[in-house]
C-alpha cells in the first residue's frame, strides 16, 4: 500500500517549544480514535490469543492448556474442508469478478460508449444492497418453488439444475457476491483509470498501437495498484465468507452444513457449540492464513511493478 | 469487504486552480479523448447493466403481489391485483409494527455508529496530516496492520468482552465496534494533507486562534466533500451489517432491519411458523429504498470524489 504518501506530504512545523506543544494538540485530535481502537481491535486481538492458550470444560473448570488447540486446528477435519471450500471460492469467484470489474471499468473509461452515467451507476448500485437483501433476493430467485429457475422450468417444460443443491450451492454464493461486488471493484478501478496522464495513450496511438494492446500495455501496468488493493480486499472477503451462506442456510439446509466456511463453522462453535476458546484458536489461525495470503498478493503484485 | 475505496476524495474547489469553464469541456479538443462510440460495446455493457439491475426488478415487480400470486406467477411480471400499498402496510404493522422498531434501530446504530466513525476518522485524519508528534509511524503501522485483520477474527472475541462488561443485547454492542473505520481514517489523512493548507493553519495561528477553533473554523469547511466521502461509506457499512448485530442482539427489539428480515424468512421454516415471503420481499425492497437515494442524490459528490484523485500506485 501507499503507506509512505501521507507521512511525508505532512509538513513538519517548525522546532522548539511549539513543537512540543503542537505534539500535544496532535495527540488531542488522534487520541480518540486510538481509544476506540484499542478498544475494538487491539483488545479482542490480545484476548484472542490469550483464550486460545486455555480450554474451559464443565467439570475442572478452566485450564491452561498450552498449545493443544491449535494442534486441534491443525488435525479439524472440518475445518480443513472449509478452508478448501473458501480457497477454491478465492480461486474461481475473486479473479471471474475483479475480470468482469476491470472490463466495465475499461469500457467506461474508453469514452466509446453511449449513456456512459446511466452504467457507471447502474452497476454500481448492487453495493448499496445489503449482503442479506441480495442473498434473500437471489435465494428466492433460485428457489424452484416461486423462483425464476421455477419459472424457466414451467414455462419451457425442463428441468435445470437446483442452483441450491449441494454440488451447485457454492458457484450460486459465487454469483450473489459477484454481483454484489463487481460494481465496488469497477469503481476502484474506474477512479484509477480516470489519473491515467491522457499523454500516455496518446504518444502509443501516434505509434500506432491498437486498443487492446494500449490496454495492455499502458492503462492495465498504470492501475497496478489498484489491481492489488482490490485483490487483497477479495481474498479477505473470500476467507470471511459468512453472510450469503448463512443466510441461505435457511432456503437451502441440506446444502449448507455448519462448517461450511471457516467463519460459519467458528459461529457454530462458539454460539451452539459453546466451545469459545477453541472458536477463538480457529479464529486466529484463519487471521494468520487471511494476512499471509494477502501479504503475498502484495508482495507478487509490488514485485511486478518494479 | 466493506471498505471505501481508495480514492482520494476530491481536491476542494478552493485549492481547484482550474477554471470552471475549462473543467467542463477539456476534453473536446483531443482526439484521445474523443473516439468513435460503440454500439457493440454499448450492448456488452447493456448485458452487464442488466445483470446488475434484473434482481432489483425482480424485488421491485415482486413487492407488488399477494403471497398467493407470488407462488403461482411469473416472476419478470406483473401478475393479479396491484398488492404494492396494500404489501407496504401490513409490513410496516405486522406484529404491532415491529418493522418500524427495527427501522428505528438502525437508524440510531447508522446515525451514532457511521455519524461517530465519520467524526473519529476527521479527527484523526486531520491529526496525523497536520501534526507532528511522537508515535505517529507507530500510530500509522497498528492502524494499517489492523486493515488486514478479518473482523471474523475479532468477533468472537469482542463478544466474549463485550458481555462481561454487559453491553451484549445492547445498542452499544453495535454501535462502538462501528465507531472505528481505518478506512475512513486513511482517506481523511490523504484528503486533510491535499486539501487544507499549512500556510492557512499557520495564518489562523498568528491571528491567536485556538486549535480547536482553527479546527472547526478553518480546517472543517475544507474538507466537507471528504467527509461526505467518507460518511456514505461507513453508512453503507453500517446500514448493511449483518454478522455483528447477529452475535450481539439476541432480543427482536434491538434487532437492526437485516437480523429482523432473516428473521421474518426463517419464520416458513421452522416449525408452525407462519410463511410472510411477501413481507420478506417489501421489507426488504423499503430497507434499500433509502441507501439507493442517497447514492443517487449524492452522485455529485463521490463521483467528484472519483474525478479528481486516485490510487497512487
Amino acid at each position: 500500500m501507499t503507506a509512505a504518501t501521507p507521512l511525508s506530504t505532512g509538513r513538519r512545523p517548525p522546532a522548539g517549544t511549539s513543537r512540543n506543544r503542537r505534539g500535544r494538540v496532535g495527540w488531542l485530535f488522534v487520541g480518540p480514535f486510538m481509544a476506540v481502537f484499542a478498544l475494538v481491535f487491539l483488545a479482542p486481538i490480545c484476548y484472542s490469543l490469550y483464550l486460545s492458550f486455555f480450554r474451559d470444560q464443565l467439570v475442572g473448570g478452566t485450564s491452561f492448556v498450552g498449545l493443544d488447540n491449535f494442534q486441534r486446528a491443525f488435525e479439524d477435519d472440518q475445518f480443513w474442508s472449509a478452508l478448501g471450500r473458501v480457497a477454491v471460492f478465492l480461486a474461481v469467484q475473486v479473479p471471474v469478478m475483479l475480470g468482469l470489474a476491470l472490463l466495465v471499468a475499461l469500457a467506461l473509461d474508453s469514452g466509446r460508449l453511449y449513456g456512459k452515467s446511466f452504467f457507471r451507476i447502474s452497476v454500481f448500485l448492487p453495493y448499496a444492497v445489503p449482503a442479506v437483501v441480495a442473498t434473500l433476493m437471489w435465494g428466492f430467485i433460485y428457489g424452484t418453488r416461486f423462483g425464476l429457475v421455477g419459472n424457466i422450468n414451467d414455462a419451457l417444460g425442463v428441468s435445470l439444475p437446483d442452483p441450491l443443491s449441494p454440488s451447485l450451492v457454492l458457484a450460486s454464493i459465487g454469483n450473489i457476491v459477484t454481483w454484489e461486488f463487481i460494481g465496488y471493484n469497477m469503481l476502484i478501478f474506474y477512479s484509477a483509470l480516470r489519473v491515467v496522464p491522457k499523454s500516455l495513450y496518446e504518444a502509443a496511438e501516434i505509434d500506432g498501437a491498437g486498443q487492446w494492446r494500449i490496454i495492455a500495455a499502458v492503462k492495465i501496468p498504470a492501475i497496478r495498484g489498484a489491481l492489488v488493493i482490490a485483490t487483497i480486499f477479495s481474498v479477505i472477503g473470500s476467507f470471511q465468507l459468512f453472510n450469503e451462506p448463512s443466510i441461505l442456510q435457511s432456503l437451502a439446509p441440506n446444502a449448507i452444513t455448519t462448517y461450511f466456511t471457516p467463519n460459519l463453522y467458528t459461529f457454530t462453535l462458539s454460539f451452539s457449540g459453546r466451545q469459545q476458546n477453541y472458536a477463538a484458536t480457529v479464529s486466529l489461525v484463519m487471521g494468520v492464513v487471511t494476512m499471509i495470503i494477502a501479504y503475498a498478493v502484495q508482495l507478487r503484485g509490488m514485485r511486478k511493478e518494479a | 469487504m466493506s471498505a471505501p475505496p481508495f480514492t482520494a476524495p476530491p481536491r476542494s474547489r478552493r485549492t481547484n486552480h482550474r477554471a470552471p469553464a475549462s473543467r467542463r469541456a477539456p476534453r473536446r479538443r483531443r482526439t484521445a479523448d474523443r473516439p468513435r462510440r460503440s454500439v457493440v460495446l454499448t450492448v456488452l455493457m447493456g448485458l452487464t447493466a442488466l445483470y446488475a439491475l434484473l434482481p432489483l426488478a425482480w424485488l421491485v415487480i415482486n413487492a407488488t403481489k399477494t403471497q398467493k400470486n407470488l407462488l403461482d406467477s411469473f416472476g419478470l411480471w406483473f401478475s393479479g391485483d396491484f398488492a404494492l400499498w396494500d404489501n407496504i402496510s401490513q409490513t410496516l404493522t405486522y406484529d404491532d409494527g415491529i418493522f418500524v422498531r427495527w427501522f428505528l434501530n438502525t437508524l440510531l446504530y447508522v446515525v451514532v455508529g457511521a455519524g461517530g466513525a465519520t467524526f473519529l476518522a476527521v479527527l484523526g485524519g486531520y491529526g496525523l496530516a497536520k501534526f507532528d508528534f511522537t508515535g505517529k509511524r507507530a500510530v500509522f503501522a497498528t492502524v494499517i496492520g489492523a486493515v488486514a485483520v478479518p473482523a471474523t477474527a475479532l468477533a468472537v472475541p469482542t463478544f466474549l468482552m463485550f458481555s462481561k462488561m454487559g453491553l451484549t443485547n445492547t445498542p452499544w454492542a453495535v454501535i462502538i465496534p462501528s465507531l472505528i473505520s481505518p478506512f475512513g481514517l486513511y482517506l481523511m489523512w490523504v484528503f486533510a494533507a491535499e486539501a487544507v493548507p499549512t500556510e492557512l493553519l499557520e495564518a489562523a495561528r498568528v491571528d491567536g486562534s485556538g486549535e480547536l477553533r482553527t479546527f472547526f473554523q478553518v480546517a472543517l469547511p475544507l474538507l466537507t466533500p471528504g467527509i461526505v466521502t467518507v460518511l456514505l461509506f461507513t453508512m453503507v457499512q453500517t446500514w448493511n451489517n449483518y454478522f455483528l448485530p447477529l452475535i450481539m442482539i439476541k432480543d427482536p427489539d434491538w434487532y437492526p432491519l437485516t437480523l429482523g428480515l432473516n428473521a421474518w424468512n426463517q419464520q416458513a421454516s421452522t416449525a408452525g411458523g407462519q410463511p410472510v415471503f411477501n413481507l420478506v420481499i417489501t421489507g426488504a425492497l423499503l430497507t434499500i429504498v433509502p441507501l439507493v437515494a442517497a447514492f443517487l442524490l449524492l452522485q455529485r459528490y463521490w463521483q467528484s470524489g472519483l474525478a479528481a484523485g486516485s490510487v497512487k500506485g
